[in-house]
């Protein structure tokens, strides 16, 4: 089977990765997005200590 | 060797334990998706039915059980930290929620990108599909209402009744296909054992672990954010080398 036959996956190519394509693409949203919210929320705590800190 | 449980259902505990058990999970969750990806479109032979359509099959029903799954963990949590007050619990259920709501979303996506070549549409308003939407809208639900709620263990308290109201919605789903002359099939895997090509199983099976294990990292990992951000106030958290430096 050439990789050509393989991704056009008899005719039903677009239905079979557009199906694992957009999971892929959520879950690597979804990742991004509690490291990012780790970051805000480690980032927030330090301004809120420093804020304290300077009272 | 006597371990003391309980201490891990302290947030203070509880959130230096997440931290290191994530790689635990996040690497076996790769590595086995790869396993499963590969099982699945390289050994699982092609369907005499579907042609190679129903290769779909093995995110389809991961992500369709596990939606159902989480939402009943999720329930478990909430419940849990409504009767007993705990935090833990309550913050678990928050850290459930999104990651569940992404797996109902992939469970209709997938089905209607399977959907539209197998029946010829996209979206039918039969029994299983209508109540799997459901269960995204309770998610998302859960989500709005908890974050419109300003004080933490009130928003727990009116996230906990919605969700556990909500989980009679899970059983709907699954028996859905039995109940109700539905498009959609039945049971792929019957307590009576399956059909299914063997390498067609094990594709499935492996996705469906690899999926399970994702969702344990990804909720450690949020739930840790959800407990410095509850608990920025008190000592332990202002102690923290991540937070010092």
């Amino acid at each position: 089977m050439s990789p050509a036959e393989f991704f056009a996956m008899n005719g039903y190519g677009f239905y079979v990765w557009g199906s694992y394509g957009v999971a892929l693409l959520v879950i690597g949203i979804e990742i991004a997005l509690v490291r990012h919210k780790r970051t805000i929320t480690l980032r927030q705590l330090r301004m809120e200590r420093d804020a304290g800190e300077e009272q | 060797m006597a371990i003391n449980w309980f201490k891990y259902s302290a947030p203070t505990a509880f959130y230096g334990l997440a931290g290191k058990m994530i790689p635990w999970f996040a690497v076996p969750a790769a590595v086995l998706f790869m396993v499963g990806m590969y099982i699945g479109f390289f050994v699982a032979p092609t369907d005499a039915i579907q042609s190679e359509a129903y290769r779909i099959i093995f995110i389809h029903v991961p992500a369709s059980i596990l939606s159902m799954f989480i939402y009943l963990i999720m329930a478990g949590y909430a419940a849990l930290g409504l009767i007993f007050n705990t935090r833990l619990s309550s913050m678990m259920a928050t850290a459930l929620a999104p990651t569940g709501a992404l797996f109902a979303f992939i469970s209709l996506w997938t089905g209607a990108l399977w959907g539209k070549p197998m029946w010829g549409a996209w979206w039918v308003w039969d029994a299983r599909l209508t109540s799997e939407l459901i269960l995204l809208f309770l998610y998302l639900g859960f989500i709005a209402l908890q974050s419109s709620i300003e004080d933490p263990r009130r928003a727990d308290r009116a996230g906990a009744l919605l969700a556990i109201v909500g989980s009679v919605n899970v059983p709907i789903i699954y028996f859905s296909v039995k109940w109700w002359n539905t498009l959609h099939q039945g049971a792929t895997i019957k307590f009576t054992g399956t059909s299914m090509h063997v390498a067609m199983q094990q594709a499935m099976f492996i996705m469906l672990l690899a999926c399970w294990l994702y969702v344990i990292a990804v909720t450690l990992a949020r739930v840790r954010s959800i407990i410095l951000e509850r608990e920025r106030n008190t000592q332990w958290v202002n102690e923290l080398k991540e937070v010092r430096s």
